[in-house]
C-alpha cells in the first residue's frame, strides 16, 4: 500500500515505520556523495543530530527513478532534546493588530482573529503580545526530489525535477487529506530541520532541480519562507513553483506571483457546500485567486480530486469546465485526479475509472484543451495531445516523460504552439 | 451457558408484567426509573483570600472539602476522594495553563487535590499534571518534572501524542499519550472563563488541550467539535471528576488573561457532569456580563452552543437542562 500511495501526486513519501527513526540506516545509503553534501550543510544548522536523522534515510537522490524516495514519515512525537525555536520565527507579514492584543491575520481568507499566545486555524502562526509570528521559517518537515509532473505540473518544463519542500500547517482540513500527519500537525509535533533559503536554493542547484516546489502542506501557511526562498532560488537560476489550494487573499497572492514562476491549484470541488462540509473552506476566493493568477501572467493548471460521491457529477464537471474555459482560458491544463481514502474519507472506494474518463469527457466536449487523469499511471490521458492535429507531443507513463515532439513550445507535427513554460 | 439477551420466554414474561405495571400506573415515565439529576457543587469563600490578593491555601483546602462532601454526600472529605480514585491509579490532574499565571488553573488548587490524592492512598509518584506545553505550564505556574519516581508535571510536547487518529463526528484527532498511555484516571481542572470564539471554556473545552490539532476546532464557535472531541473513548472513560478552579473568573476578554473582565469569584465548581458544570458556569458569567452592562454572548454571536450538543441523544454527554441540573451551594 505505501508503495502504491507513494507514486501518488503530491503525496509526502512515506517511509516504513521503525526504520524511518532509526539512524543507522544511513550506512545503507547508497549515494554517499549525496549524505556528505547534505553532512556539509549540516555545519550551518543548530541540530547536526536530528538533520542528519533527517537527511540520512531517505535519498535525495536523482538517480533511482523519477519518482524519488522521501524523507521519513514524520513522527507526532516530540523531540526528547529541548530545541531552541527562535530561527524559526519571523515576523508575518499580513496581519492587522487590534485592541487588547489580538490580531487579526490577512494571509488567507479565514481572517482568523487570534488571542496573545493563540494560534491560528493554521496552527503555525502564533500571536505574541500583540504581534505575529510565523513559526515555520526553514522549518523543513518534508523534503524530496521529485519529478515537476508529481505535482502535477504538466506544461512546465516537462522532465525535469523540482526540490521540494513543506513545513507543518494547512490553513484548510480536508477530509481525504493524504499528508495530514504533516498538513494538520503544529510544527513541534513533527520532525523537522532548519534549512533557510539559500541552503535550499543551494540544494536544489547541487541536485541540478531547476525548481523548487513548495508542496505537500499548504505552502500559503509558510509564506514568508516561500518568498524568501523563491528569491533566494532566483539569485542562483532556480525558478519556483507552488501547490496550493489558493485559499489565499489577494494582496499577498499578487505579491507572491512577483516572484515564483508557476502554480497549481487544487481546485477541490465547485460547490460551495462541498468546501465548507469536507475541505473546512470556501470556494468562491479560489476561483479568485485563479483568475488573479491568469491575470498577472502566472503559468497556472488546475487539479481536482474526484471523490466518490461527494464532488462527481456531470453537472459539476460541466460547471467546472465552463467557468475554467470562460475566466482562464481553454489553455489551462485540468487534471482530474484518482482519490484513495485516506485520513477522515476511508468509507469512500477509490473513484472508477469510468467516473474520471466522464470527467475527463465532459471537460473535453466544453472545449479545453489540455485535460488529464492523474493517479491513474499508464493511462493515455497522462499524455499530452496538439489540440489541433491530435497527435501526441509528450508522452508519459505515471511521472516520467517517455517521449516529446515539441519544437520551441510547438508541436513538431503541425506546428501549432502548445501552451506551457518549455524552458 | 450464560446468555447476554433473554430467551423467548422470559422476554414474553417481563413484557408482560411491563405492561401490567405500566398500566397500573398509566404513566410510562413511572415504567422508568427517573434519570437522575446531575449534581453542581458550588463551593464559595468570601474569605478565601485573607488580606492577601492570592487566596490562602487553608481556606482553599477547606473549600474544596466542603464541595468534595457535599458533592459525594459523603461524612468526610476524604470518603468522597476515595470513590474518585483508587490506590495504584495513575491519576492525571489536567490543568489550564494558557492564561499565564492571571487565570490559569491556580497552583494551589492543584496542591491542595494533591494532598487529598495522598491521603486517599495515591502515591506522589502516580500523580501526574498535565496540559499542552510545558511553556504553558510554567508560565501558569508550575515546575515542570518529568522524573517518573516522584509526582510528575509535564506538557503534551514532551511527552507527544499518538500516531493513530482518534475520530468522533467532525473530529479526527492524535491524543495525548499522558491521556491514552500514562493515565488510569483524569480529574478535570478547568477554569471558569469567557472565550472569544466558543462564548466560554470550562470544562468541556478543556479537553482541547489533550489533542493536537485543537486549532481545527473553533468554526462555528466549537460547535460540535467540543462535544465530538468529548466523545473519543480515553476522555469519556477516564474522566471521573471535574473541578472549575472560579478562584478568579473571567466574563470578557478570554480565553487570554485581561484583568479588566476578572473578578474574584473565590469559588469552586464541582461536578461529575461536564455538561451540568458548563451549563452552570455559563449561566454564572451571563450574570456577571449582565451586572456589568454587557451584551449576552448570544448576541454577540458566540453563545456556547455546544453545550447543548453535548447533551443531545448522539452525544449524551450531560445535561443543560435545568430541571435536571441540581445545584448545591455550600
Amino acid at each position: 500500500m505505501s508503495k502504491e500511495l507513494n507514486t501518488i501526486e503530491g503525496k509526502a513519501g512515506i517511509s516504513p515505520k521503525g526504520v524511518a527513526r532509526n539512524p543507522e540506516a544511513a550506512d545503507a545509503l547508497p549515494h554517499d556523495s549525496v549524505l556528505s553534501a547534505l553532512t556539509s550543510l549540516t555545519a550551518t544548522v543548530q541540530d547536526r543530530r536530528t538533520f542528519l536523522r533527517l537527511a540520512s534515510l531517505p535519498c535525495i537522490t536523482t538517480c533511482l527513478t523519477p519518482c524519488v524516495g522521501s524523507w521519513p514519515r514524520v513522527a507526532m512525537d516530540a523531540d526528547p532534546a529541548p530545541t531552541d525555536d527562535s530561527q524559526f520565527i519571523v515576523e508575518a507579514q499580513f496581519y492587522e493588530k487590534l485592541p487588547y492584543k489580538k490580531i487579526r491575520c490577512k494571509l488567507c481568507p479565514r481572517e482568523c482573529v487570534i488571542d496573545d499566545r493563540e494560534r491560528g486555524y493554521c496552527g503555525v502562526r502564533e500571536n505574541h503580545g500583540g504581534s505575529y509570528y510565523s513559526l515555520v521559517h526553514s522549518r523543513v518537515c518534508a523534503a524530496h526530489i521529485d519529478p515537476v509532473e508529481k505535482k502535477p505540473l504538466f506544461h512546465f518544463c516537462p522532465g525535469s525535477l523540482a526540490f521540494s519542500v513543506a513545513t507543518a500547517g494547512c490553513n484548510v482540513n480536508c477530509k481525504f487529506c493524504q499528508n495530514w500527519d504533516i498538513s494538520q500537525a503544529r510544527p513541534e509535533q513533527v520532525r523537522s530541520t532548519y534549512l533557510p533559503p539559500k541552503e535550499l536554493a543551494r540544494l536544489a542547484q547541487q541536485y541540478h532541480c531547476p525548481a523548487i516546489a513548495y508542496t505537500y502542506s499548504e505552502p500559503v501557511i509558510f509564506y514568508e519562507y516561500m518568498r524568501d526562498a523563491a528569491d533566494a532560488g532566483h539569485e542562483l537560476g532556480i525558478k519556483s513553483v507552488v501547490v496550493t489550494g489558493g485559499y489565499i487573499q489577494q494582496e499577498p497572492l499578487k505579491k507572491l506571483c512577483q516572484g515564483v514562476d508557476a502554480i497549481k491549484v487544487d481546485l477541490k470541488s465547485f460547490s460551495e457546500k462541498y468546501y465548507k462540509e469536507v475541505v473546512n473552506g470556501e470556494l468562491k476566493p479560489v476561483l479568485d485567486a485563479l483568475v488573479t493568477t491568469r491575470k498577472l501572467g502566472m503559468w497556472s493548471e488546475i487539479v481536482y480530486l474526484v471523490v466518490p460521491t461527494l464532488n462527481d457529477s456531470d453537472a459539476e464537471f460541466r460547471a467546472l469546465a465552463q467557468w475554467v474555459k470562460s475566466n482562464m482560458g481553454v489553455d489551462v491544463p485540468l487534471h482530474f485526479s484518482r482519490f484513495y481514502p485516506q485520513y477522515l474519507l476511508t468509507n469512500l472506494p477509490p473513484t472508477p475509472l469510468e467516473t474520471l474518463e466522464r470527467a475527463k469527457a465532459i471537460a473535453d466536449s466544453e472545449g479545453l484543451h489540455y485535460v488529464y487523469l492523474g493517479n491513474i499511471p499508464g493511462h493515455p490521458a497522462e499524455s499530452t495531445y496538439c489540440p489541433k492535429c491530435h497527435r501526441m507531443v509528450i508522452g508519459r507513463i505515471g511521472f516520467t516523460v517517455k517521449e516529446t515532439h515539441l519544437r520551441k513550445g510547438k508541436c513538431e507535427y503541425c506546428q501549432q504552439a502548445i501552451a506551457g513554460v518549455w524552458q | 451457558m450464560y446468555r447476554l439477551e433473554p430467551n423467548r420466554r422470559e422476554f414474553l414474561k417481563t413484557c408482560a408484567a411491563g405492561a401490567m405495571f405500566a398500566g397500573a400506573t398509566h404513566k410510562l415515565g413511572d415504567f422508568f426509573p427517573a434519570r437522575e439529576k446531575s449534581k453542581v457543587v458550588i463551593a464559595r469563600d468570601p474569605l478565601l483570600r485573607g488580606n492577601g490578593s492570592s487566596p490562602d491555601s487553608g481556606q482553599l483546602l477547606k473549600m474544596l472539602d466542603r464541595a468534595m462532601q457535599a458533592l459525594y454526600a459523603s461524612d468526610s472529605p476524604l470518603e468522597g476522594w476515595k470513590k474518585v480514585v483508587r490506590p495504584g491509579e495513575v491519576i492525571g490532574l489536567k490543568v489550564n495553563g494558557l492564561a499565564g499565571r492571571g487565570n490559569s488553573t491556580n497552583v494551589l488548587l492543584v496542591d491542595v487535590i494533591c494532598e487529598r490524592l495522598r491521603e486517599a492512598g495515591i502515591r506522589q509518584k502516580d500523580i501526574v499534571i498535565w496540559d499542552r506545553l510545558n511553556g504553558d505550564l510554567e508560565s501558569a505556574g508550575f515546575r515542570i518534572a518529568a522524573r517518573q519516581d516522584r509526582m510528575r508535571c509535564i506538557g503534551n510536547d514532551a511527552l507527544g501524542y499518538e500516531e493513530e487518529l482518534s475520530t468522533y463526528g467532525s473530529v479526527g484527532s492524535c491524543l495525548a499519550r499522558t491521556l491514552t498511555r500514562v493515565c488510569d484516571a483524569v480529574i478535570n481542572l478547568p477554569v471558569l472563563k469567557d472565550h472569544g470564539i466558543a462564548g466560554v471554556t470550562i470544562a468541556l473545552k478543556n479537553w482541547f488541550g489533550a489533542i493536537h490539532n485543537p486549532n481545527k476546532y473553533h468554526l462555528n464557535v466549537g460547535d460540535p467539535y467540543i462535544a465530538d472531541v468529548n466523545m473519543l473513548p480515553p476522555i469519556r472513560q477516564k474522566v471521573r471528576l471535574h473541578i472549575c478552579d472560579a478562584t478568579t473568573a473571567q466574563y470578557e476578554g478570554g480565553p487570554s488573561y485581561m484583568p479588566q473582565w476578572c473578578w474574584p469569584f473565590n469559588g469552586l465548581l464541582l461536578s461529575r457532569d461536564p455538561v451540568a458544570l458548563d451549563y452552570t458556569g455559563w449561566q454564572i458569567l451571563e450574570q456577571k456580563r449582565s451586572e456589568k452592562g454587557m451584551k449576552a454572548l448570544k448576541e454577540l454571536g458566540r453563545a456556547p452552543t455546544y453545550i447543548a450538543t453535548a447533551a443531545d441523544r448522539q452525544h449524551q454527554l450531560g445535561t443543560n437542562d435545568p430541571k435536571m441540573i441540581e445545584r448545591v451551594e455550600v
